[in-house]
């Protein structure tokens, strides 16, 4: 009876049912979070889960830039439907490299930036990781806490991953100190995985100061910066601040890696628009990366998809867009901050239990809440509030309407017994 | 704390060594940089039409229309991206009959079109198939076959499909080939329009193949790029496709709605396995969603709103079949016209493989000093691997490029 049991959990080439060995995959820890608040049908239901932004009527939000852009190229007969090259869309790439390094970085007349389109920031988040892979293969550091998906990424590109202590519980702030102690231990050639800015899950960001350290550490230890960049925009309200980091870091001469990701900054979240950036030190060796990066990309998609790099490199290349674009931008984030504000101010009316100056102390999407798995799935499962098990909260889904349910709702959960 | 200008003495890509990509690479660059009037792009990878131009489709437009009045968000899709357009994709491939009984048990999730299949597939496969099992594929074959077979941790190996002497599909050697093979090994088979020799297996050598698939477990991999732009008729060209799963066996298909609807840029495709039940179904695309969300999250829906729109609407996929149609027969009149021409010119050669074949491409034979006489003397830019593109030909150039053929070749053996 056991050996017949232990037959049916391994593939049996000569059994009918090739597929029957194979266990159901949990649901992705964001995503499957979407699935079930979409499935509840509370009426006082808030979803915190997903990174998307909501405008205070809780309903998704449409750039109008995008929208007018959008039509435009619909609407242009000279554009076909043919392929993009392998490395996409040429003015995406220029546009995201001034974005991304700013508009007279010496590092792209030098032709130093080695560029390719790519879907999302998973896109381009994999395409790196493979290419280290294969040319750079090393140890990665990634932060304590991370997105999911990132070990994920890391573990399919054939990678080992080890951890740095990035986000300090007892203050809800960064471990500078842990970071750079276990940096400096890292194997010489190690790849770090870094956040430009609002970190996710935590919004916790290294001041300038500490990234001077953390470049410091990574120039002797050799270690290869890897940069995710998909909140441009979100941090402080405004973009150049946002990627200090990542031109501090270019300016420092470093060879590194950048993937950057228009999904929430251009809310073009189901067109899969993001970029990949490799610095390297001179445009010799950029032609190389540049065919290699190009095998890599053809073997995963041929090449990228069209309409969201077209929609950005019009908002990329031209000023009167580009303008048009910061402003909305701007509105966007201010409400988040606004939610931010008004979330501690309920809390502390409330006088719920805590201290809650991390809400406001940290920037972008998230807020890492510092409520228990526990806590969380009760704040779920009673009171209909979907957010990660992680504590990980979604500022984006908070409204001015369900804002005090919410405050509520966390003190109901904090002070139960 | 000083910090201090990291010395760049050394490099960290110094090592990267120049990759190599398929035929197709350069050959559109160099054609776009050469401004000679009579210029002709045998290398070209979409449809073109009699006046070489490329086609953007009224069926397309048209639902791209409706797609827009609806004012849809952007907001993320799902993993495995839109369902409304996975089952009309599924429906398209399978059939309707197949579909109605057995769409529950079709595993699908929307892909980066054909590569974004075969890539998804492969990984999945790797995963799950016993270490060691090997994917075979036709020889030739797209040149990213192999290359995704290896990212995904597969060994590859060839079987012999195409004989270079009569330019036909070597069926005694695929026999041979695949039936030496180990049981339980992957089969990646070209459902039509095999790409790049456009030689496509008659229906009782399919036949064959099936007889051997359930002899020997195979898992055969459909890789249906063409469909309804080889023939002109979609069922026919799934005729592989109808075969295999109405004989009960499971398939994975991989499609791409790229030439058939002249949405290359945007990269829609689907994944599909058929599965025992519909649990099992739940299961296989739970791991697919694993697997995809560490490639891209999720898919891209500009294109799959568009095919979806297309395939769902009665009107529109009326017209979209009458235009599939079109481009069917004009590339099938243009191997004809192609081959007379040939003929009518007195080339030594017997081109008469290329009015047989299928689709966009054919393999020519032609080799690289006389590809290289095409372009410096008479501006014809070929595939690298001596493959055309027959979607390059039109009523104004054919006798000229058949003219170019016979000057480089007539002295030669091809």
């Amino acid at each position: 009876m056991q050996k017949l049991q232990l037959l049916q959990n391994q593939f049996n080439p000569t059994s009918d049912d090739i597929f029957f060995h194979i266990v159901q995959a949990p649901p992705d820890p964001i995503f499957g979070i979407a699935n079930a608040y979409k499935a509840d049908t509370s009426s006082t239901k808030i979803d915190l889960g997903v990174g998307a932004y909501r405008t205070d009527e809780e309903k998704p939000y449409v750039f109008e830039i995008i929208k007018k852009l959008e039509k435009e190229i619909v609407n242009d007969p000279t554009l076909n439907k043919e392929y993009l090259p392998i490395e996409g869309l040429a003015d995406f790439n220029k546009g995201c490299q001034k974005l991304m390094f700013g508009q007279n970085s010496p590092l792209i007349a030098s032709g130093q930036i080695v560029t390719a389109q790519c879907l999302g920031g998973t896109g381009a988040l994999r395409v790196g990781f493979e290419f280290v892979k294969r040319h750079i293969p090393g140890d990665v550091y990634v932060s304590k806490p991370t997105w999911s998906n990132h070990n994920q990424v890391i573990e399919r590109a054939g990678l080992n991953q080890f951890e740095y202590p990035y986000f300090e519980p007892k203050t809800k702030g960064f471990n500078c100190a842990g970071t750079i102690e276990c940096l400096s231990q890292a194997r010489m050639g190690s790849i770090v995985l870094l956040h430009v800015c609002a970190h996710n899950p935590t919004g916790v960001d290294p001041t300038e100061a500490e990234w001077l350290q953390i470049a410091d550490v990574c120039k002797k230890r050799r270690l290869v910066p890897f940069f995710d960049c998909a909140y441009q925009g979100f941090a402080s309200g405004c973009i150049e601040k946002d990627v200090f980091a990542v031109r501090k870091f270019a300016e420092l001469g470093f060879q590194m890696i950048v993937a950057q990701s228009f999904s929430k900054n251009m809310g073009l979240y189901n067109e899969r628009v993001g970029a990949v950036h490799i610095v390297t030190s001179n445009k010799d060796i950029s032609a190389r990366v540049l065919s290699n990066l190009k095998i890599v990309i053809r073997t995963i998609c041929s090449n990228p998809p069209a309409i969201g790099a077209r929609i950005a490199a019009k908002i990329l290349t031209d000023e009167k867009n580009f303008n048009a674009w910061v402003e909305e931008l701007k509105t966007v984030t201010g409400r988040i901050i606004k939610m931010r504000t008004l979330l501690k101010q309920e809390l502390d009316n409330l006088k719920v239990p805590g201290n809650w100056d991390h809400i406001t102390r940290q920037t972008g999407f998230f807020t890492f809440t510092g409520l228990t798995p526990e806590q969380c799935d009760l704040l779920t499962k009673q009171y209909h509030v979907y957010l990660l098990r992680s504590g990980r909260m979604s500022m984006a889904g908070i409204t001015s309407k369900n804002v005090r349910y919410l405050a509520e709702s966390i003190k109901a959960v904090v002070q139960n017994k | 704390m000083l910090c201090f200008k990291v010395i760049r003495n050394f490099s960290l890509w110094s090592s990267v060594p120049l990759g190599q990509l398929d035929p197709m690479s350069g050959v559109v660059a160099q054609y776009e940089a050469d401004d000679f009037p009579q210029k002709v792009n045998l290398g070209v990878n979409t449809y073109r039409d009699n006046n070489g131009n490329p086609v953007v489709l009224e069926s397309v437009t048209k639902a791209l229309q409706i797609v827009r009045e609806k004012k849809l968000d952007n907001e993320y899709p799902p993993i495995e991206g839109l369902q409304s357009f996975i089952e009309a994709a599924i429906k398209v491939g399978y059939g309707e009959s197949y579909y109605a009984k057995n769409s529950k048990n079709i595993a699908g999730c929307q892909v980066l079109s054909g590569t974004g299949a075969v890539r998804l597939g492969f990984e999945f496969l790797n995963k799950f198939v016993p270490s060691g099992t090997k994917v075979f594929v036709p020889n030739p074959t797209k040149n990213i076959h192999p290359i995704i077979a290896k990212m995904a941790g597969l060994q590859s190996q060839e079987y012999r499909y195409f004989d270079p002497i009569t330019r036909q599909v070597d069926f005694s050697g695929l026999s041979e080939d695949l039936y030496s093979a180990p049981n339980g090994s992957i089969v990646l088979l070209h459902a039509c329009s095999h790409n790049p020799t456009g030689c496509d297996l008659e229906l009782y050598q399919w036949k064959q193949i099936l007889d051997l698939t359930k002899q020997k477990q195979i898992l055969p991999f459909f890789d249906m790029t063409y469909q309804g732009f080889t023939s002109g008729d979609l069922e026919k060209d799934a005729q592989a496709i109808r075969l295999f799963t109405e004989a009960g066996v499971p398939i994975i298909l991989g499609q791409s709605f790229d030439k058939n609807m002249g949405l290359s840029g945007q990269r829609t495709g689907c994944l599909s396995l058929v599965c025992s039940n519909e649990k099992e179904k739940q299961i296989v695309v739970s791991q697919l969603n694993l697997i995809a969300r560490s490639l891209w999250s999720c898919p891209p829906v500009h294109g799959a709103r568009i095919v979806e729109t297309v395939l769902n609407n009665p009107e529109i996929f009326q017209l979209w079949l009458s235009e599939l149609r079109i481009m069917a027969q004009r590339m099938k009149k243009m191997r004809v016209s192609f081959t007379k021409a040939l003929k009518d010119i007195g080339s030594p050669h017997d081109w008469s493989y290329i009015s047989k074949q299928f689709g966009m491409y054919s393999l020519t034979g032609i080799g690289p000093a006389q590809i290289k006489e095409l372009v410096e003397k008479y501006h014809i830019y070929l595939l690298n691997n001596g493959g055309i593109s027959i979607a390059g030909l039109n009523e104004s150039n054919i006798k000229y490029v058949a003219k170019a053929f016979h000057e480089v070749t007539k002295h030669k053996i091809i």
